[in-house]
């Protein structure tokens, strides 16, 4: 499926930023099941600094804002033919060892409401039908709702608040994963919901390394692996490391955030 | 303690005369009116102060700077004595660049079984962020002080390895300052070699590993916490001599794809960083976001390859007590040779049989905290009182793997001046090391440390210890 991208961030203060750096991870990169035919990101308000590879092979831009800027805008438009591999993602790659991806992190670290998520589970007959069964024991658990109360929950204030989002859903089943003992990691990218051009934000799901098959994608939030419509951009031990955009500033002010984000299938 | 054991005296042999080394020295000394000494001692202390040598002394509020005490007799090694342990030094900081490159890329050691996988995955020093990244010349850790004790005339133990951030080096250089302005007939009696060429050596080596992005001269600069840190003095100190710039985080920012420094002409590119800050305080945008003393986006600039750290992110890992009980395995593994210099025989508490004879035989054994420096909340079982031994046994219980444990060393002594005379003390020995891709080069001497009160083993200056000039003589 070749799916056509267009993700717009701007981001508005309400007074003149002296200085301020902003880290993107925000670049797809081609790889088995994904190829990217093209991928522009243009900065209005700021410049790239420098472009390299993080430990998780994530291409990481790193832009400064033109000095006094009141706005910043981030535009990634590109395209990508994806194949439908159920959600197997293969081996692990490159020289981050597993056993990293077993480390809690402070926004998976597991508490008493992971324990007792996991103690609920039914375990299936593979290690791929238990990662099933959480999946969807995780959604039945903390249903999916657009009503977010912040966006750095920890698993722990997430399925206290009884709800959750795509990000919150991917740390529950990563710190969960992780508390049965698979290496889990976090993942950013695009999801083409079928009914809708303009989709309400970039998504997030979590892959679970099975032993055999290697990393394999599970969306709590819709309740499926990742298909043809969806596309890897980062990935990481959680939300911190695999945000699409981070950043600091100087100066005082409140901000707000705008997005607009298109994925067609063309 | 008090029986006397046979410690081995580094001047005076068991007749009273002098060893070797210091023959011409003892034959000078002897000539001397003690009282001359005693008065050129305080001479040195008002020296000290007067250019503001101090050291932060953490845990004891009442005297936030203090004087490290200086003795005037130094302490003198001989010329082929250095030159085997240089050769065990040099050939230990080459397996410790190898390691931390190896760690942060195939991790060939884990994978051949040498070294188990847990003692770096549940490593706090171990920095995921440098997984992948070769520093510019492919040195991690570019400055070293690899701490030495001595329990004989041919046996060196190395104690620990400082990769990380070693310090003190200011006090080798000001130690022989002081000591050629006071007795300045003695440098023309005995043949010391020099340490004088150490900030100049600095500044080379680390221009040797200057990244590619670099136009030209290399721009070094010296990153410091700021007055408040312990070492500010060094960090001035070192800066200076080296005719770098000192600078502070909010100093910095990124421009153009580099780190940059504010100047009265705009802003000036840094090629080479040697930042005394730790890793986690070194970017509040990719490490400790509440950290005001970092440059955000450093980390960024220096994976693309565009500033030199020294040492590098990450390189902790290497003075973590218990990888240090790998060292022999290490080295084999990277060098294919054994070890020149012994490891200090040590008890990693993380394992049942040897924290069961930690446990049993803690009066014997000096206990230390694997992350720990400075000699902070470590435990000299001798020394230690019943209640003391008491709480490093409900602590060693309660977290075992935060622990190592060594037999204790008959460290050597050397004659401290006191009131009553020269009276021999416990030393240490700290060789600074810098490592550039062309050379490794060893600073004749470094820093001795020596423990002021008699009987002591703990010779850590913010324990109390004082320093020596340290001279190895010319061949």
């Amino acid at each position: 499926m070749r799916l056509k991208i267009h993700h717009q961030t701007t981001y508005h203060y309400d007074s003149p930023v002296p200085y301020g750096l902003q880290q993107l991870r925000l670049r797809p990169k081609s790889r088995e099941g994904q190829e990217v035919l093209h991928w522009d990101i243009a900065v209005a308000g700021g410049k790239l600094e420098v472009c390299y590879e993080d430990e998780h092979a994530n291409t990481v831009d790193l832009v400064s804002f033109d000095p006094g800027q009141t706005e910043i805008s981030i535009t990634c438009s590109g395209e990508v033919e994806v194949t439908d591999n159920h959600g197997v993602v293969g081996r692990q790659k490159g020289f981050v060892p597993l056993w990293l991806y077993e480390r809690s992190t402070a926004l998976t670290q597991a508490g008493d409401g992971i324990k007792a998520l996991v103690a609920g589970l039914t375990r299936g007959e593979t290690d791929l039908a238990t990662l099933h069964a959480l999946s969807a024991h995780i959604l039945a658990m903390v249903p999916y709702s657009t009503d977010q109360a912040a966006s750095d929950l920890t698993v722990e204030q997430a399925i206290a608040a009884g709800h959750a989002v795509c990000q919150d859903h991917a740390h529950i089943f990563i710190s969960a994963a992780r508390q049965m003992g698979f290496p889990a990691r976090y993942v950013s990218g695009y999801l083409m919901m079928d009914d809708r051009v303009m989709q309400d934000a970039s998504h997030a799901w979590a892959e679970a390394h099975v032993p055999g098959l290697g990393w394999v994608g599970f969306d709590v939030s819709n309740g499926i692996s990742p298909d043809a419509r969806y596309v890897r951009v980062a990935t990481a031990l959680d939300y911190r490391g695999a945000a699409p955009i981070s950043g600091m500033r100087f100066g005082k002010g409140a901000e707000s955030m705008n997005v607009s984000l298109q994925v067609q299938q063309q | 303690m008090n029986e006397s054991p046979a410690y081995f005296d580094e001047m005076l042999q068991p007749d009273g005369g002098p060893r070797g080394p210091y023959a011409q020295y003892y034959d000078w000394l002897r000539k001397e009116e003690p009282g001359r000494l005693l008065e050129k001692s305080a001479e040195a202390e008002a020296l000290f102060r007067l250019t503001g040598i101090t050291f932060n002394v953490y845990g004891d509020p009442s005297e936030a700077e203090r004087l490290i005490p200086f003795d005037v007799i130094p302490r003198i090694i001989a010329g082929r004595e250095w030159v085997k342990v240089t050769k065990g030094i040099e050939q230990r900081v080459r397996a410790l660049n190898a390691f931390l490159h190896d760690i942060y890329h195939r991790q060939e050691i884990v994978r051949a079984g040498r070294v188990p996988a847990h003692m770096i995955a549940r490593n706090a020093a171990f920095l995921p962020q440098m997984i992948g990244v070769t520093p510019p010349g492919g040195i991690y850790t570019h400055i070293v002080g690899t701490d030495l004790v001595r329990t004989g005339p041919d046996e060196f133990f190395v104690l620990e390895d400082n990769a990380r951030t070693p310090s003190g080096v200011s006090y080798m250089l000001e130690n022989r300052e002081t000591m050629l302005h006071m007795f300045p007939e003695l440098f023309s009696k005995v043949k010391v070699q020099s340490v004088s060429q150490y900030p100049r050596s600095l500044r080379r080596s680390l221009s040797a590993c200057a990244p590619q992005a670099c136009e030209g001269r290399p721009t070094v600069a010296v990153l410091t916490p700021g007055i408040y840190n312990s070492a500010y003095y060094e960090h001035a100190f070192l800066a200076d001599q080296m005719g770098a710039e000192l600078v502070e985080g909010h100093d910095l920012r990124v421009v153009n794809g580099r780190v940059a420094m504010r100047t009265t002409e705009g802003y000036k590119p840094i090629d080479v960083l040697y930042r005394r800050i730790d890793d986690d305080y070194i970017d509040p945008l990719n490490f400790n976001p509440d950290s005001m003393l970092g440059v955000p986006g450093i980390m960024d600039v220096y994976r693309a390859g565009g500033i030199t750290l020294a040492n590098a992110p990450g390189t902790g890992i290497a003075d973590d007590k218990a990888i240090y009980s790998y060292m022999p395995e290490i080295i084999e593994f990277y060098t294919g040779e054994k070890a020149i210099l012994n490891n200090v025989p040590t008890h990693r508490c993380s394992e049942p049989e040897a924290l069961k004879y930690v446990l049993d035989n803690l009066a014997d054994l000096v206990v230390k905290e694997v992350h720990g420096s400075g000699g902070y909340g470590m435990l000299v079982g001798p020394a230690a009182s019943k209640a003391e031994l008491a709480t490093f046994r409900a602590k060693l219980a309660a977290n075992p793997d935060h622990y190592i444990a060594q037999p204790t060393l008959a460290l050597s002594t050397v004659p401290i001046l006191t009131d009553a005379g020269l009276a021999p003390r416990h030393v240490d020995l700290r060789p600074y090391v810098l490592v550039s891709p062309d050379r490794i080069e060893i600073t004749p001497g470094g820093l001795t440390r020596v423990a002021l009160t008699e009987g002591s083993l703990v010779v850590n200056s913010s324990q109390g210890g004082g320093t020596k000039d340290t001279w190895v003589l010319e061949e």
